[in-house]
């Protein structure tokens, strides 16, 4: 077993694990962050992305060890008091840009994270930005729309994207 | 699916991590991003005994202008490679290639060092290794020796690495003035390792009309490592690029690599309507075309879901005419 | 000429009109792009999904799956799995065999087809790679999988069966004993021998359903405890009703003592349409080890286990006269059934079996399906289930006649399809259509696409012999869905009905709960049953809450497949709605002090008739609830139920067009333009009718061109992660253009149509045509799927298929 300090969603946590432990059954399974499922074993769906240190990574291909001392920020952290959406959050119930749900929140994570680089983006690099994440429901029209959306919220009014317990640059 | 049980050590220094190393034995695995590693453990296709974690050595990490070559921390991460500013200035080809390495979320874990140790011949790096005769600098308790990235790639999966060693840094060489780069990648879906990969530089002359000086060309999935493609770099030297790739920005009707983003990289040629028979046989071509058609020679590209060896040597030439192409306009600022 | 519409413009129009997120005053909440209910949870992460579910004391079971396709078990020993830390029980199947049962098949096609036994984990004999033949329960995840590898298990090899044709040659090495051949099942109309006798054309093709991995985003999951005398059963499931009354026949639990729990479940297209050994084996384990025991698949195990789809072989031969009129259409399958029949395996290629006619108007039709037992993973319902494979038949055949004749691909159609008065129209397969207009969908969709302008681009591409081409693709479709007719059903031997239920109860404060009977898993049920309770009650929006997927709870119906949940669940709501009302309406008369038959309600309210005497729904709820002064002989109660049988299917229709540039020097593909006019007559919530549209063409063109289930020369599986089997991601897939047009259905009250496997069953042939279409001059006339670029790069270069 090896001791880790990690921060979840502004909560730290001090947890002996086996190194083996992947860092999204910490989450699932020890810290009841069940919002972030798991999808592939090949980090190809992304359904299980997250916020290490304020970029977006795929949960189920890191080892709970490597973030010891790290913080981590998963879609139950974006909604302060769980009722104050963060806008992206927002712009995907908008635009019906989620379906089943189970990719949703790691494809929110991936589109808070396109945006950090490129606040204003093309279609094209919304559809590059969100590669490592799939969806089979919604065809993703209504999720490039919802990043559109969620990118133009956050330009116009980032106290709103600020409004979440996080905003996009804290992530 | 979950990995096996393994020990795991975190070690301060690169000092520590050797001697770590050194008495864990040939079942210790370096853990660096972990992103080639991470997906073989859960599906339990390896089963080391101990992970000593490089990932957050500082000694790793960090791009440097090292005079004739930039330092490549073997630890950096794609992302921090893809946009730093030194590998963007003065080794763009790496910078073209590392954005392609699968999807953000990995870029932003994976590491530089990790994915060409991994040595995986589909992946788009090792290509550009070889293309760009990059060395490794590579450290263990016995010392350090460097390593032309032309010995590194052993077989398939499998390097010039030896157990208790580890890559510090890669030497990317500089190439200097006139040189145009492109990666051109061939996938069936944005996720999809390449079907074929041409990582291509081109340095471009432009007195006594315009011609190709000299070119580097490496190959993605063409064989059980990376490919450099000797033969085309000898043929195209010399190759005039009248009008046929050097001016024809545009690139008109634009090729089609299975998604929207792949649209930038045209075809020389295409759209103009300039000799291309609709049979796609032969037809007359400049000497860039005439150079590509050896891109396959010598290769031995493996048959897999995505294509076949016949398929993969006739995509190799088309996409080596494609990459020296795009690499031979952007040399000259197009 | 057709008129040119700007597809933005229409982009842009239905988002404008997607912004009426609430109706204006006044208005229907029926038609409103209200946004869901079910969001605020899953994009919050408060979710419930099967694996979320940990409970004190909980075991976590492993499989031991055969590497093997074919095999006979001679040995396993789970000795040393069961000395491992940690690891409670291991289990084989010849410990389970006395208990386990057989997997059930609810729809054997034939009198005489063959149904083996189906054992949950195998016995004696494995059959596909993945079967299961141990299982190993552990305190945790991690110590269950580190078991697995301690179980010894010795295969005797046994050979492979993997080709459908060769499978059914004499002396071919047999997948049970009775045999390969599972079933012939027959359909035939007219005289196909006249059609086909001096028909001037005769269109022969034969083409390849390639088998398909459903891929639900979430992984299948259950979870089963037990007091020692009740059962709970969580699944990711879409069929909790069924798989409760299948549980209780296979498992000998009684069904009164089993409750079955679709908690959130993360996408299903058919493939947890199903009665899986999991469940099954987990039930048993409860039972055994007195402990709540879970079970969660990975990627990788699901891929291997999950029943795949489609996977035929379509022998087909049209007969038309010169002028393109068709006279006839003969189709001869043979569809893999897999290594085992599960629960409506057999009867997938018969859904598609009236459809092969698409909406063409023809004299003779004859249908063979030959079900064959291969040693893969069986096959059953995925997204459109019979009816893609059969609109791929049709249209691809259209295409190529069209071709043939030197007409164009619309036209032909236009020369052939149903007109639009005349409907009701029975079909050449005996369906009876209600309604369409084949010629609007039809006309809207060319002028959005911009379908000359395209043609003219094609044109000039090929005579400057580009390397890149253009290729136009064309798909109008009709589908039989809405299942189903329980009359019909019966007729074609499916052990069930399908009607659905639901109940609709007045609370104390006037707000509503709608029981339904439908089990949604992504499909937007709380917010459109909502739509139509407020509307069919005039209560608000937000007064309705819809309570599924728990048989404790939502004990009757028969679930969410076959796009039936609005065109039968719906309707059983507005049917539960009408009841309270009637019953409503006697109490407001007696608190009115007026005769029931003076009595009317509108806009929420019972008023007399001609006066200012009126009631609320809500007070006249809370009147029911206190009782203190009720008619003599009314119950205190509105609540209401309605069971709700369909007399026909619901046939929505549209036409797909599909731009697509092939690179001929590569094989790549790209899709330039997708649109899709369609019509599923009125609509309850566009937006989400538009999401279910967007989805449907993803999956499609997903078959057209990425994906295939691949097993090797040995029978395994090469597909087994996301990285070998492709799914499109946003990069991979274009904008789709969508738009409508509504012709009522004439089949129920609210003039709905089913929508939920309209893009997939349109989109894949719209692709392959383009594809086609844009080689023709090459003298391509197919190109199998997934058109892969090595494939279209071969079809370039071979001058053919």
């Amino acid at each position: 077993m090896t001791r880790i300090n990690v921060t979840v969603d502004g909560v730290t946590y001090e947890e002996d694990v086996e190194p083996r432990l992947l860092l999204v059954h910490l989450l699932r399974d020890r810290l009841g962050r069940t919002g972030t499922p798991i999808g592939c074993d090949t980090s190809n769906c992304g359904a299980c992305t997250v916020m290490l240190e304020g970029r977006s990574v795929k949960s189920c291909s890191v080892l709970a060890v490597q973030v010891d001392g790290q913080d981590i920020v998963t879609v139950e952290g974006l909604a302060s008091g769980g009722t104050d959406w963060h806008p992206m959050q927002r712009a995907f119930h908008e635009e019906h840009a989620l379906q089943c749900g189970y990719c949703t929140p790691g494809m929110i994570m991936a589109a808070i994270d396109l945006l950090k680089d490129d606040p204003d983006p093309s279609d094209e690099a919304i559809r590059k930005g969100l590669e490592g994440n799939l969806c089979r429901c919604t065809g993703y029209t209504n999720i490039v729309r919802a990043v559109r959306r969620g990118a133009h919220s956050m330009s116009q009014d980032p106290e709103a994207a600020a409004a979440g317990a996080r905003s996009a640059e804290e992530l | 699916m979950i990995p096996a049980s393994f020990d795991y050590v975190r070690p301060a220094s690169l000092e520590e991590a050797v001697a770590a190393l050194d008495g864990a034995g040939e079942e210790a695995k370096v853990l660096s991003g972990g992103q080639s590693l991470l997906p073989l453990l859960r599906m339990r296709l390896s089963y080391p005994s101990v992970l000593v974690d490089v990932g957050r050595l500082e000694e790793l990490r960090g791009i440097r202008d090292e005079g004739g070559h930039l330092a490549i921390g073997a630890a950096a991460t794609h992302d921090e490679v893809v946009r730093s500013p030194l590998v963007n200035a003065e080794c763009p080809l790496v910078a073209l290639a590392t954005a392609t390495v699968a999807d953000p979320a990995v870029r932003h874990r994976g590491t530089f060092g990790g994915s060409l140790a991994h040595a995986d011949p589909a992946g788009d790096l090792p290509a550009v290794a070889v293309a760009l005769d990059m060395e490794f600098v590579i450290r263990s308790s016995s010392g350090e020796r460097i390593v032309a990235a032309r010995d590194f790639f052993v077989d398939y999966l499998e390097t010039a690495l030896a157990p208790g060693e580890i890559i510090t840094e890669i030497r990317v060489p500089k190439l200097g003035d006139g040189w145009g780069f492109h990666y051109e990648k061939f996938h069936r879906t944005a996720q999809a390792w390449a079907t074929v990969g041409v990582a291509a530089a081109v340095r471009v002359s432009t007195q006594g009309g315009r011609h190709i000086e000299e070119a580097r060309v490496g190959l993605t999935n063409m064989g059980s490592t990376p490919v450099r493609a000797t033969e085309v770099e000898a043929a195209v030297r010399g190759a005039e690029l009248n009008g046929q790739a050097g001016t024809n920005g545009s690139g008109g009707g634009g090729s089609v690599n299975g998604h929207p983003r792949s649209q930038e990289g045209a075809a020389p040629g295409n759209g103009n309507g300039a000799g291309s028979a609709p049979h796609g046989g032969p037809g007359p071509r400049g000497a860039l075309r005439q150079a590509s058609e050896l891109a396959a020679e010598g290769t031995s590209p493996p048959t897999d879901l995505h294509g076949g060896p016949g398929y993969r040597r006739h995509l190799a030439r088309v996409l080596t005419y494609r990459a020296l192409g795009t690499a031979a306009r952007s040399a000259l600022g197009g | 000429m057709t008129e040119e519409i700007d597809a933005g413009m229409v982009a842009r129009r239905i988002a404008e009109d997607g912004d009426l997120s609430e109706p204006a005053p006044g208005r229907n909440e029926v038609g409103a792009a209200r946004r869901r209910k079910e969001d605020a949870r899953l994009v919050t992460g408060r979710t419930r999904w099967t694996d979320n579910i940990q409970l004190p004391g909980m075991l976590y079971v492993a499989f031991v799956r055969s590497p093997m396709a074919h095999a006979r078990v001679t040995r396993v020993d789970t000795s040393a799995a069961r000395a491992m830390p940690g690891v409670v029980a291991a289990l084989s199947g010849a410990d389970l065999a006395g208990e386990q049962g057989s997997l059930p098949c609810a729809w054997p096609v034939t009198e005489d087809i063959v149904l083996p036994d189906h054992p949950p984990m195998a016995v004696e004999e494995v059959r596909y790679a993945g079967e299961a033949v141990a299982c190993v329960i552990a305190t945790d995840r991690y110590k269950a999988a580190d078991a697995l590898e301690a179980v010894e298990v010795d295969y005797e090899p046994l050979p492979a069966v993997l080709d459908m044709v060769k499978a059914l040659e004499e002396g071919s090495p047999k997948v049970h004993e009775a045999g390969n051949r599972s079933y012939v099942w027959k359909f035939g109309t007219g005289d196909v021998d006249a059609a086909f006798r001096d028909a001037p054309v005769v269109i022969e093709r034969t083409y390849v359903q390639q088998r398909l991995i459903p891929s639900a985003m979430e992984p299948r999951a259950v979870v089963a405890e037990t007091d020692g005398d009740f059962f709970t059963l969580h699944s990711s499931t879409q069929i909790p009703h069924i798989l409760r009354i299948m549980l209780a026949q296979v498992t000998g639990i009684p069904e009164h003592k089993l409750r079955v729990v679709a908690p959130d479940v993360g996408g299903g297209f058919g493939s947890k349409l199903q009665v899986t050994a999991e469940e099954v084996i987990l039930l048993l384990l409860a039972r055994r080890l007195g402990k709540p025991v879970k079970w969660t698949e990975s990627r990788s195990e699901g891929n291997l286990t999950v029943h795949h789809g489609r996977d035929q072989i379509q022998r087909l031969a049209l007969a038309a006269d010169a002028d393109g009129r068709l006279r006839g259409l003969r189709v001869d399958l043979l569809a893999d059934m897999g290594a085992y029949l599960m629960l409506v395996t057999p009867g997938i290629p018969i859904l598609g079996a009236f459809m092969y006619n698409g909406i063409y108007k023809m004299d003779a039709y004859d249908f063979t399906c030959t079900g064959v037992f291969t040693t893969k993973m069986p096959t059953d319902a995925y997204r459109g289930a019979g009816r893609p494979e059969a609109t791929f038949a049709i249209e691809r055949l259209m295409d190529e006649l069209a071709d043939e004749l030197s007409l164009d691909p619309v036209d032909l159609r236009r020369r052939n399809w149903i007109g639009h008065e005349e409907f009701p129209y029975t079909t050449v397969a005996n369906l009876t259509y209600d309604s369409g207009n084949y010629e609007a969908a039809t006309d809207r969709a060319l002028a959005v696409f911009g379908y000359d302008k395209l043609r003219a681009e094609q044109a000039d591409r090929r005579e400057r012999g580009e390397p890149v081409q253009l290729g136009i693709g064309v798909s109008t479709y009709t589908e039989m869905c809405g299942l189903a007719p329980s009359r019909v059903l019966g007729s074609l031997s499916y052990g069930a009905g399908g009607w659905e239920h639901a109940s609709v109860r007045m609370l104390p404060t006037g707000k509503v709960e709608v029981v339904t009977g439908t089990s949604p898993h992504g499909q937007g049920h709380e917010t459109a049953w909502s739509q139509i309770v407020a509307d069919a009650l005039s209560v608000p929006f937000d007064d309705v809450s819809v309570i599924h997927g728990d048989t404790s709870s939502s004990h009757k119906g028969m679930d969410t497949y076959g796009s039936r949940s609005l065109v039968v669940g719906g309707i059983a709501v507005v049917q539960a709605c009408d009841k309270v009302k009637e019953k409503a309406r006697h109490i407001a008369a007696h608190m009115l002090e007026a005769s029931p038959d003076d009595v009317e309600f509108a806009g929420g309210t019972f008023r007399v008739r001609g006066t200012d005497a009126a009631k609320t729904i809500q007070e006249v709820a809370l009147a029911a609830f206190a009782a203190h002064d009720l008619p003599p002989g009314v119950e205190a109660s509105l609540d209401s139920e309605a069971t709700f049988d369909p007399e026909n299917f619901s046939y929505p229709h549209g036409t797909h067009l599909c731009a697509v540039e092939v690179d001929t020097e590569t094989g790549a593909t790209r899709i330039r333009e997708y649109v899709a006019v369609d019509d599923v007559g009125n609509v309850v919530n566009p937006m989400i009718v538009e999401g279910q549209v967007h989805g449907g063409i993803a999956q499609g063109v997903a078959q057209a061109l990425f994906e295939e289930a691949v097993y090797d020369a040995e029978g395994n599986l090469l597909t087994t992660t996301m990285a070998d089997y492709l799914l499109p991601s946003a990069a991979d897939l274009p904008e789709f253009t969508t738009d409508r047009t509504e012709t009522p259905a004439t089949s129920n009250p609210l003039g709905v149509k089913g929508v939920g496997e309209a893009g997939t069953i349109a989109s894949t042939p719209a692709v392959v045509n383009a594809i086609v279409d844009a080689l023709r001059p090459f003298g391509v006339k197919d190109v199998p799927m997934p058109c892969t670029p090595e494939r279209v790069w071969r079809a370039v270069h071979g001058g053919g298929s």
